[in-house]
């Protein structure tokens, strides 16, 4: 430091808040998930996290010396959406997606729209909807399962709930199970088929407390979404119990959670006002239902969040907060 | 057969409907545009550097058909558009002197010390309102470019912290002289190379302390040059660039070595 | 009377570490006339004042050594009697040279014959009371130092129902209000009934941020019942509640319209140290010579709260306050939210300073600007419900056009979007840019 002293702008003064910081509270809050991924799925979690971790952050630092950029990358962002995407993937997929994977999300849909702040969609995303379409059958094996059954014999399956439910309801009609009780508590924790991330609600409720009390993330997105498909499940249910899976079931598996807490409140990609947040959140919600029950995917939380990024200034210029002072209701700013 | 036939038909016809409607767009909706308008405009550089006082080349052409605006306004263009838009438009007119333009600040890096650490917008107006500037010298180049950046050919650069005009690459247009908040920028004839380096008008106690290189209004180069070719404006030596100056004396004698052959 | 609580909250907010234990309880301190005082013209909104003394005239306490220039100007006066030295531009507090004048005291401290006392200013006309404000010299002594005459003759045809004492010192570090609140209440009361009196406003309210206990419980007694409303109002302690529009939404739930001033709604705001200079000015026949200032900050050995002649050093009050005893990096004329960094110590005090802060190396960072990554915070905390995400990119790109179509000319430049970016962008300066750029685009049309 020289012996001049330093004149800025007011204020002075700053909450001490910082980017860095940000991110890494979110990669503090994804370590339940990192730890139940680990436990249920074992090496495959820990071959899959560390090839995307690593690609996503090498892609990034690689990508920013070639375009001549001079922020560095110690702000921590490659790192999470090497995790968020790793999450994304079931456990199956060889390692070599990954790693293309990863650089798909880092350089083509983060660096190459300027890096980190002026990416329009969630890299990790983009890159997992990159590869469920390029690779569907590998995007779609799953490891197996044992369901819990309505008859008490439990069977086993290389399905997700979500893809066992979309197959029978579309040749047959009724349910093969049903979800109650200790089922409802194993999907809890995260004893079910799916991406190695998005399995335990349990541990992605604890990362998401964690990052409210930390002011990373406000309540509006989450809430809004979840509630927006327990709202939208929970009337297709009432209309036809036989055809619609409960609204409980709807919220725990599949990548709901995940996406609701982590994915659906990236920064960047979601509105900036409390309100925005909120039609977002709903948005989110309305979509997912649309394609799970509707769609050909038995998935949709990946379209429905990159879909809604989409509209994100569209409703940040909707939800513009009236300034203190205008005429209430009047004086639309353009 | 009969698909590719509805199909054909379809796609034909929708073709059909939205070309006509264009058409009858373009005849009914067209904007009336003297096409003496477009010639001028075809004839002016393209540059859209407002230099001549209006919005860009476009409205430029437009003030010299539809208003009379002198032809001599582009500067950029020089002697060849002008006889080019003098054919067009029937005016004559002179081109008036090619002027470049020219930072009269020589306090660089070395020459000029910052009386603070400044953290914020890279930006001169920004600086210059922050504190005052971190340049001890409260009239002197900020260095933070906004000149560079307003100029639309990329003529000024920041040499060891102060802004440099290439005269050769300049095209007069202004940009700069009305981006610098410190007025430091004039417009000067392009043969002219003596310059006082300096836009201080403070006292030569206050100019010493704030740079090596500043004008400290002792006079000698006015007494010097020849029919008042150098004027005092108060502590500031002030070259008239209608006058003379060809006279290295005043450049040997000068105590603040701001005085300059470029 | 007691306190009633603020039934309103304007938008946003923030809640910034308030250090005000440093100088809270160290009474006003009356400062010895220093060697040399720098007076500047520049003490207030609108244009400066221009000088009427010359170098080598003598001066004495009070008289006045420069007159209002235009409508929005106040009269300075000297603050002790003694020998012009000087007249020459120095910088003033947020950066730009003005005119000063140096006067060396004689230590003799005689005052002009000027002002008669009048403590018995209920016989005053209205108009009387104005014209003693305005040769006064006093202006706001809270924040911008608007001519306080001005905001006292509101245009005829505006009817001011409420006078509104602020008292909330919502600015971090400083406690100048705050002591005056606590040791001066009852000659601020008698101000707040002068200025009520030539405004012909019924209600007073003195608002007071609930984290100032002991200004609270002083003010009220210092209240006796009378005709109308007269309350303290304590107010959520949240930063800033102190700006004029979110204090008066907080007290009468009036929402000032954008771009107009509070006595478009029926209101005036002022300061509680104005207030009491205009006590100071009706009562006591004397002009606006000095004014209380927080020095404070790590640096400062003994913070405390000065009460200095106008025109007195930085420099010379840290040394009243015992100098410093660590590392000074920031010198901050006003508060950390809103105050002006200087580049040394020779700055002096004018009408509207109401802090000197010293920050050391340890609270002072020199931050590199990311990218905006749209977390939202500014749009959460702003007071006025702008937008200062997108507005500090609209003039990053120097988009002046779009930025003033999203009101960044409501922008009161409180700091706070700047206080939670967490990405350090500099964004009330980009404010204050766009704001110039616009004003000056204005112009030209």
């Amino acid at each position: 430091m020289s012996e001049l002293s330093i004149v800025s702008s007011s204020p002075h003064a700053h909450s001490g808040s910082s980017v860095r910081r940000i991110m890494l509270d979110v990669i503090i809050a994804l370590v339940p998930a990192v730890l139940v991924s680990l436990y249920f799925f074992g090496w495959d979690a820990f071959r899959l996290t560390t090839a995307c971790v690593v690609t996503c952050v090498a892609a990034e630092a690689a990508s920013r010396k070639w375009m001549g950029r001079n922020i560095g990358i110690d702000d921590l962002s490659a790192i999470i959406t090497g995790i968020l995407l790793a999450f994304n993937l079931p456990p199956t997929l060889p390692t070599w997606m990954a790693v293309v994977g990863s650089v798909f999300a880092i350089v083509i849909c983060k660096q190459l729209f300027g890096g980190i702040g002026y990416n329009p969609f969630n890299p990790a995303l983009a890159g997992r909807v990159m590869l469920l379409i390029s690779f569907p059958v590998f995007m779609t094996r799953w490891s197996e399962w044992t369901i819990p059954s309505p008859i008490g014999m439990d069977a086993v399956t290389t399905a997700t709930p979500l893809g066992l439910v979309k197959t029978t309801i579309g040749s047959a009609g009724a349910l093969p199970f049903d979800f109650t009780g200790s089922a409802m508590l194993q999907l809890f924790v995260g004893n079910q088929n799916g991406c190695i991330g998005e399995v335990s609600a349990a541990a992605l409720l604890l990362g998401g407390i964690y990052l409210l009390i930390r002011r990373c993330i406000t309540w509006h997105i989450p809430v809004a979404y979840i509630a927006t498909v327990a709202v939208f499940s929970g009337i297709l249910w009432i209309h036809h119990p036989q055809q619609n899976l409960a609204p409980h079931f709807h919220v725990l598996s599949g990548g709901l959670m995940l996406g609701a807490i982590f994915m659906a409140t990236d920064m960047v990609t979601s509105p900036v006002t409390k309100r925005g947040m909120l039609v977002f959140g709903i948005g989110c919600g309305i979509l997912t239902m649309l394609i799970r029950k509707w769609g050909g995917y038995p998935e949709g939380v990946s379209f429905a969040i990159l879909l809604m990024n989409a509209v994100t200034p569209l409703i940040n210029r909707a939800t513009r907060p009236r300034v203190f002072g205008a005429p209430k209701g009047g004086r639309k700013q353009s | 057969m009969t698909m590719v036939i509805q199909t054909v038909l379809t796609i034909g016809g929708a073709g059909l409907v939205c070309g006509g409607a264009l058409a009858l767009a373009a005849r009914f909706l067209a904007v009336k545009e003297d096409p003496r308008v477009a010639e001028v405009d075809g004839i002016l550089p393209g540059a859209n550097c407002g230099g001549c006082g209006y919005a860009g080349c476009a409205a430029y052409a437009e003030a010299i058909v539809l208003e009379d605006a002198p032809i001599n306004l582009c500067a950029p263009g020089g002697a060849e558009i002008l006889s080019k838009l003098a054919g067009a438009t029937g005016q004559t007119a002179q081109m008036a002197e090619h002027k470049v333009a020219i930072v009269l600040c020589g306090g660089d890096v070395e020459n000029a010390p910052r009386k603070f650490d400044y953290n914020g917008v890279a930006d001169c107006q920004a600086a210059h309102t922050t504190g005052g500037g971190d340049k001890a010298c409260p009239y002197g180049c900020l260095g933070y470019a906004s000149c560079s950046r307003a100029c639309p050919v990329g003529a000024i650069e920041i040499v060891d912290g102060i802004a440099k005009v290439h005269p050769d690459l300049c095209i007069s247009c202004g940009a700069c002289v009305r981006t610098c908040p410190r007025a430091l920028i004039k417009m000067v004839p392009y043969a002219r190379k003596i310059h006082v380096m300096c836009s201080s008008r403070d006292k030569g106690p206050a100019v010493k302390k704030a740079c090596k290189v500043g004008c400290i209004g002792c006079t000698i180069c006015a007494k010097l040059a020849e029919d008042e070719a150098i004027k005092m404006q108060g502590f500031l030596a002030v070259v008239d660039y209608d006058k003379e100056l060809d006279n290295d004396a005043v450049i040997e004698k000068c105590p603040g070595k701001c005085i300059v052959r470029i | 009377m007691g306190a009633i609580k603020a039934k309103f909250s304007a938008p946003g907010g923030v809640h910034p570490a308030y250090h005000k234990d440093l100088a809270a309880e160290q009474p006003i301190a009356e400062m010895p006339l220093p060697a040399s005082l720098v007076i500047s013209m520049s003490q207030h909104l609108g244009k400066p004042a221009t000088p009427t003394v010359k170098k080598g005239d003598t001066v004495l306490r009070g008289q006045v050594i420069g007159e209002a220039a235009g409508f929005i100007s106040a009269a300075v006066h000297a603050p002790t009697s003694g020998t012009v030295k000087l007249v020459a531009p120095v910088p003033t507090a947020a950066g730009p040279r003005a005119t000063a004048v140096t006067i060396e005291p004689d230590g003799e401290d005689k005052w002009i014959d000027g002002m008669a006392p009048c403590p018995d200013w209920r016989q005053l006309e209205k108009k009387d009371i104005v014209e003693k404000i305005a040769a006064a010299g006093i202006t706001g002594m809270g924040g911008a130092g608007f001519p306080t005459h001005v905001k006292v003759s509101p245009p005829p045809e505006t009817a001011i129902d409420t006078l509104i004492l602020n008292g909330a010192e919502c600015e971090p570090y400083l406690t100048a209000d705050y002591r005056l609140m606590v040791e001066r209440a009852a000659d601020i009361w008698e101000g707040a009934l002068i200025i009520a009196k030539a405004l012909e406003a019924t209600n007073i309210y003195v608002a007071i941020e609930d984290n100032k206990p002991l200004a609270i419980a002083a003010m009220a007694e210092a209240m006796p019942e009378q005709a109308g409303a007269a309350h303290v109002v304590a107010l959520k302690t949240e930063y800033p509640q102190g700006a004029e529009k979110q204090q008066i939404f907080a007290v009468t739930g009036r929402e000032v319209p954008a771009g107009g001033l509070p006595l478009n709604v029926g209101i005036v705001v002022e300061n509680v140290g104005t207030t009491l200079a205009v006590w100071d000015a009706v009562v006591n026949g004397r002009p606006l010579t000095e004014r209380v200032t927080t020095v404070t900050g790590g640096p400062v050995a003994k913070p405390g709260n000065v009460l200095a002649r106008l025109g007195t050093s930085s420099a010379d009050m840290v040394e009243f306050c015992g100098g410093t005893s660590s590392p000074v990096a920031k010198i901050i004329s006003g508060g950390p939210m809103m105050g002006f960094a200087q580049a040394d110590m020779s700055g002096p005090t004018t009408k509207t300073t109401s802090g000197l802060l010293l920050l050391g190396p340890e609270s002072v960072h020199a931050y590199e600007s990311m990218p905006c990554i749209s977390c939202g915070r500014c749009v959460g905390v702003c007071p006025m419900n702008l937008m200062p995400n997108e507005l500090s990119q609209f003039l990053e790109a120097e988009d002046y056009e779009t930025a003033e179509a999203y009101n960044v000319m409501d922008c009161i430049e409180c700091g706070c979007c700047a206080f939670e970016c967490p990405a350090h962008r500099p964004l009330v300066q980009h404010m204050r840019r766009g704001k110039a750029q616009v004003m000056l685009n204005r112009r030209k049309q």
